[in-house]
């Protein structure tokens, strides 16, 4: 009974929602510290490094398995919650003041938290996705000066001061050499293993550039499907628009998981729907800075 | 004070002929309503109207009309017993409206309180709810212990009265977007949570009744609160998050 | 008819403890062979039929609200009394008695009361241990505080909703019963005749509200837990659906009915504010400890008072006429509920009311004093020694609040006036009913297997109930006294078996129910039923009120069988039989308002004195108070029905008999 009432009875399902909600608080704190690096001037060396820890440390890797669990856990959740308060009242009022008793964020939960998940499939698509699974996903290059007046792009190894001339470096998608040309030494093997064509051996390992990927993704001047120019702009704008609608669902959820997890008191309340909206603010709005940053500097 | 003046008003109210027919809005027009009448005396009036017209009469629960029994259960203008806060509909005045206004008046909402006839609602949701847990199973018997035998700290005895302070109208349900009980439940639960007495069956008191809540068809909370400021008594949050303890704890 | 209380022999303290010991018994195995019918939820009838199905009897309970838990018990506010001298001043199980009779100007029974008094500890330890949470102090013991006509402090309370908490104490009980399938809960059923098989009750017709089906329940007894009939006057504190038609049809089918005349009508009550007036709200007797009644010396400030010209904090000290302190100085504002009531009546016959309403009927309600009393106190407990007066005001405001909060709020939301600013406006209404149906030591009516309980029998009050009371009794005869003597009543029964409602009498009864319904149905009058009830509530309030004399009883008595023919002439009935019909249900419940009214003439009429709530004006002192005659009147004055022309009803006498207490004049002075 007990453990079968965790799940199925109401207030069980507001557990795991509160407990799933509040886990993906602390998740968007890493996540903002890690993309906070944007901001900083010559970063691009830094978030490669942060973002190829983030994707290979074995410790980051169980919890980025359990957020994406609590991600699915909490719109499942939240959508079974939902159909069963929609049949709750399967007649509606002809008259309704809801604003009356209630703020907007809180009665609207579940449009908010659909259209941030819409976001994060967009934007898992845009980067997470890229990351993981893009075969022409660009590798960290550096322009070099070797010596006065010769400067050349090299691709940025992973050990300290390696660094492989990119024109000497074959890609996967490359065209085998033309004739006359010698051929390359060195060979991108895996994403990002360097090998040595000849020997088949592995010499040193590259960065995924997703520094480069963010930037040209909230910059890019394409048309969007072809039609609507300056495609960077309405990234930015929808980036922008999500992290208020996140705001928004923060606001209501961040205290909201307090009260289901039965944290209501006189003495700690008022703090907890403080530091709630503070957070509701603040870390939205400094996602939000990250885009606005690079659409419109440089 | 404002003078008691005569206004004139359009009602809009759900009339339906019993559980099993459709229902709708119907319109009426009313005249001469004292601003110094009650909510349930303005439908006194249209029913007087309604009947020497022979024509049959609103249906509405309601009996005290002093704000504590909990029958009258009007959902009027969009919120759950009118625009005034901390009453109950029988304790609504007609001062609230002015001349010309239009008034709809509707039943509770819920799909775990079925309209039996106009305004009318079957809550006996809530009667199931107590029967499953909210009691504490003392016989009569004029041997129990002493009633100042075990002392109980006043705020806690405080706490237990604002909590059993509920009338059990169902404005809860009706104002909150989800047709959630937990305000009513939380209440009852928190009640003999906070007294030894109640301690004794406190694991299967909240198990039992948070299952009965759920088997009637309530929705779930999403702590919008609205339950709490449409409470005719004040009813606080801190009992569901009480109960939403008390479940836990229950149920690990 | 020979009228037996059955009262036990012995000295007062032991009767109930004797009577017990000797009542037959149910064994447990025979319980569940047994069915019992409680009619009504309140305290009474939830306390009796959770009690009845721990012991494990097969009950069946109605209640017409929608819910148990809604019956009128839950708008009691003070508290209820209990002879528990947790306080030290000198509480005892006699005293208790003792003011309980005083109380009821000595027209109660002495052994009845008594045992109220006995088992009255045992209520707050039963209600205690049910999780009821009453006020505590700081070392989390019970509280107490102190009502009308006591010396001591034996009032325990939830703050001013002490009768919701006792109620939904007994709606838990009764809902563990349902819950476990002992008790069969009707809701929203309204019993509409007793059924008798071979002079003994057996059974109900109810009428299913919602779906308007008449229903047949048999039973080996039926408890009568209806509450009391004070809406015979339209307007009360009473609920809107409160009424006799249990106690009035047990009547007919031969019950006695006792003391009708004696009416409880309540000092503070909010004045009526016009025709469409549905009901009278109670503002709480403990207000009469801070304020101050009084109306205008001279007639004419009355009247500038009504028309708006002046208000009442315009009139000057010296012209204020304080009328509670100047005739009882001793008890000043906190006389006893009957004689402030006719005090205020008093001042407003002689044109100083100073509601605008219809009948000019009000007094004022003074907090002024009040808040200069206690905000200086406040200011001097904060170290202030010289305040200022908007310094004293606004403390003494504050103070108030905290101690009357939620009085004055609903004060301010009926009437849209400041208390804390403007005296409040009150007039006596009517509130509680001590007459009822006649029972016997055991709560058994004339009709064997028939009992009633609380408000709805007679027996505790006398003619005026102190406060308190009315929870303390409800309680006592549903968890302490009916599960003793009903169960000794049920000994008899254990061979009966089940009781089929195939019976005759069961379908004579149906039929006759199905018949008056139809009747009104079919009437197809020119009149709602609430122009029959309002018109009786006027003739009830005007000539059977606060004041009664002769002339006026007798014109009262014709008026209301005027009343009732045109009623059964010209009411209209609007729906239909088969349906939630709320017009239909009023129209049920007036034909019965309306024959009781005039049978409180009558008991008022033969009653040639004057006692607790009944007051003839023929039988005053000098100053005005009552006066009682007790060696032509010391009796319960129970009526037989005899046949639909109330006039015929036939007066039987039970001499009351005082061997414990010495009898006397009531002085408040």
């Amino acid at each position: 009974m007990a453990k079968s009432a965790l799940l199925k009875s109401s207030i069980g399902k507001k557990y795991w929602m509160a407990l799933t909600g509040l886990f993906l608080c602390l998740f968007l704190v890493g996540h903002l510290a890690g993309n906070l690096q944007l901001l900083m001037p010559n970063s691009q060396l830094q978030f490669n490094q942060y973002a190829l820890f983030m994707t290979s440390n074995p410790a980051v890797k169980i919890l980025s398995y359990l957020t994406y669990i609590s991600i699915l856990f909490h719109a499942i959740d939240g959508i079974l919650l939902t159909i069963q308060n929609k049949k709750a009242r399967p007649v509606a009022y002809a008259k309704s003041n809801p604003s009356a008793n209630s703020s907007f964020a809180s009665r609207n939960m579940a449009v908010l938290g659909t259209l941030v998940l819409v976001f994060l499939a967009t934007h898992m698509t845009n980067f997470w996705a890229k990351m993981h699974f893009d075969k022409s996903m660009p590798l960290m290059t550096q322009t070099i000066e070797a010596a006065p007046g010769m400067k050349s792009e090299y691709y940025v190894g992973r050990s300290v001061g390696q660094y492989y001339q990119v024109d000497q470096v074959k890609l996967p998608g490359d065209k085998e050499a033309e004739a006359g040309t010698p051929p390359k030494q060195l060979e991108v093997k895996n994403g990002t293993d360097v090998y040595n064509v000849q020997a088949n051996v592995k010499v040193g390992e590259l960065y995924k550039d997703l520094h480069k990927i963010t930037f040209d993704f909230f910059k890019s001047k394409n048309k969007l499907f072809g039609v609507i120019p300056n495609e960077g702009l309405l990234f930015t704008i929808f980036y922008v628009l999500s992290m208020l609608v996140l705001a928004y669902h923060l606001w209501h959820g961040f205290q909201s998981a307090f009260q289901t997890l039965g944290l209501n008191s006189p003495k700690w309340t008022p703090t907890i729907k403080f530091l709630g909206k503070a957070f509701a603010v603040l870390v939205p709005l400094l996602f939000a800075i990250i885009p606005l940053y690079i659409h419109f500097t440089k | 004070m404002s003078a008691a003046k005569n206004i004139n008003i359009t009602l809009k109210i759900w009339r339906q002929k019993n559980a099993k027919t459709k229902g709708g809005i119907e319109t009426y027009k009313l005249d001469n309503v004292s601003t110094a009448s009650s909510f349930l005396e303005m439908l006194d009036q249209l029913n007087e109207q309604l009947v020497n017209d022979r024509k049959e009469p609103v249906a509405f629960d309601h009996d005290c009309r002093e704000g504590i029994c909990g029958s009258c259960s009007l959902y009027i203008n969009g919120r759950a017993h009118g625009p005034d806060i901390g009453i109950t509909t029988c304790q609504l005045h007609m001062r609230m409206f002015n001349d010309g206004d239009t008034i709809f008046v509707e039943p509770w909402r819920s799909k775990a309180f079925p309209v039996i006839k106009d305004l009318v609602v079957d809550r006996t949701a809530f009667d199931r709810i107590q029967q499953a847990g909210g009691f504490v199973s003392v016989n009569t018997s004029g041997n129990t212990i002493d009633a100042n035998s075990l002392p109980v700290p006043k705020d806690d005895a405080d706490k237990a009265f604002m909590a059993a302070a509920c009338i059990g109208c169902g404005a809860c349900v009706a104002s909150c977007k989800n047709g959630s009980a937990m305000l009513f439940v939380g209440a009852k639960v928190s009640q003999y949570a906070l007294l030894p007495q109640g301690k004794v069956e406190a694991t299967e008191r909240v198990l039992n009744m948070v299952r009965q809540m759920d088997e009637e068809g309530f929705g779930n909370c999403t702590n919008t609160g609205a339950c709490e400021i449409e409470c005719p008594k004040g009813i606080s949050l801190e009992n569901i998050a009480r109960m939403n303890r008390e479940y836990l704890k229950a149920s690990l | 008819m020979k009228l037996d209380s059955k009262i036990p022999e012995g000295p007062v303290a032991h009767k109930w403890t004797n009577h017990k010991n000797h009542l037959k018994l149910v064994a447990p195995n025979n319980r569940p062979k047994i069915d019992i019918i409680v009619v009504g939820t309140g305290l009474a009838g939830a306390s009796a039929a959770a009690s009845f199905g721990e012991m494990g009897y097969n009950v069946s309970a109605f209640c017409f609200q929608d819910s148990p838990r809604r019956a009128h018990s839950i708008a009691a506010q003070g508290g209820i009394n209990a002879a528990k001298n947790y306080q030290n001043d000198g509480d005892s199980v006699y005293r208790l008695f003792y003011d309980t009779i005083k109380g009821g100007d000595y027209r109660a029974r002495e052994a009845n009361v008594h045992r109220l008094a006995e088992v009255s500890g045992s209520i707050i330890d039963q209600c205690v241990a049910q999780g009821v949470p009453f006020a505590r102090e700081y070392g989390g013991m019970l509280d107490n505080r102190s009502f009308g006509g006591t010396q001591v402090q034996r009032t325990f309370y939830a703050a001013g909703q002490t009768g919701q908490q006792l109620l939904l104490g007994a709606y838990s009980a009764l809902s563990r019963q349902i819950g476990l399938g002992r008790v069969k809960m009707y809701n929203r059923h309204e019993m509409l005749d007793l059924v008798k098989v071979d002079g003994k009750a057996r059974g109900i017709i109810a009428r299913n509200l919602i779906t308007g089906e008449l229903e047949r329940h048999s039973a080996h007894a039926v408890i009568i837990a209806s509450g009391g009939y004070g809406n015979v006057y339209f307007l009360s504190t009473n609920a809107m659906g409160s009424n006799v038609t249990a106690g009035w049809k047990i009547h007919k089918q031969g019950a006695l009915f006792a003391n009708p005349c004696y009416v409880q009508i309540h000092p503070t009550c909010i004045p009526v504010h016009g025709t469409n007036q549905s009901k009278l709200t109670l503002m709480s007797e403990s207000l009469r400890n801070s304020g101050r009644i009084w109306v205008p010396k001279k007639k004419e400030d009355a009247e500038a008072i009504r028309s708006g010209s002046l208000l009442p904090t315009q009139i000057a000290e010296e012209d204020r006429d304080y009328y509670l302190e100047r005739k009882y100085p001793s008890y000043g504002n906190l006389a006893p509920r009957d004689i402030s009531s006719r005090a205020a009546k008093e001042v407003c016959d002689e044109g100083r009311g100073i509601e605008s309403n219809d009948t000019n009927e009000g007094v004022y309600l003074d907090f002024s004093f009040e808040i200069l009393n206690k905000g200086k106190q406040a200011a001097f407990a904060k170290g202030n020694h010289n305040p200022s007066v908007d310094e004293i005001k606004a403390l003494g405001k504050q103070w108030l609040k905290e101690k009357y909060g939620n009085l004055f709020t609903m004060y301010q939301k009926i009437t849209d006036e400041n208390p804390y600013e403007t005296p409040m406006k009150i007039y006596p209404a009517v509130h509680y009913t001590m007459g009822g149906v006649w029972v016997d030591y055991n709560l058994m009516s004339t009709i064997p297997g028939c009992f009633v309980a609380g408000e709805a029998n007679f027996s505790d009050h006398g003619a005026n109930r102190l406060g308190a009371s009315a929870l303390m009794q409800g309680l006592a005869d549903g968890y302490f006294v009916l599960p003793y003597t009903v169960s000794n009543y049920l000994a008899d029964e254990i061979r009966t078996g089940r009781i089929s409602t195939d019976l005759p009498e069961f379908a004579e009864a149906e039929s006759n129910v199905k018949s008056q319904i139809d009747k009104f149905l079919n009437n197809n009058g020119s009149k709602t039923v609430d122009h029959f009830h309002k018109r009786l509530g006027l003739i009830m309030w005007n000539k059977v009120g606060m004041g009664r004399n002769e002339q006026g009883l007798k014109q009262a008595i014709s008026e209301i069988a005027q009343l009732k023919e045109e009623f059964y002439s010209d009411v209209f009935v609007p729906g239909s039989a088969d349906e939630l019909n709320p017009e239909l249900e009023k129209a049920l419940r007036v034909a019965d308002f309306i024959e009781l009214g005039q049978l409180m003439a009558m008991d008022a009429l033969q009653r040639n004195e004057s006692c607790g709530g009944h007051f003839r004006e023929e039988y005053q002192d000098a100053e005005g108070e009552t006066l009682r005659d007790d060696v032509n009147f010391k009796f319960v004055g129970a009526w037989e029905y005899k046949g639909s022309d109330i006039s015929k009803a036939e007066l039987h006498k039970e001499e009351l008999k005082y061997e414990e207490i010495k009898i006397a004049a009531r002085n408040y002075k």
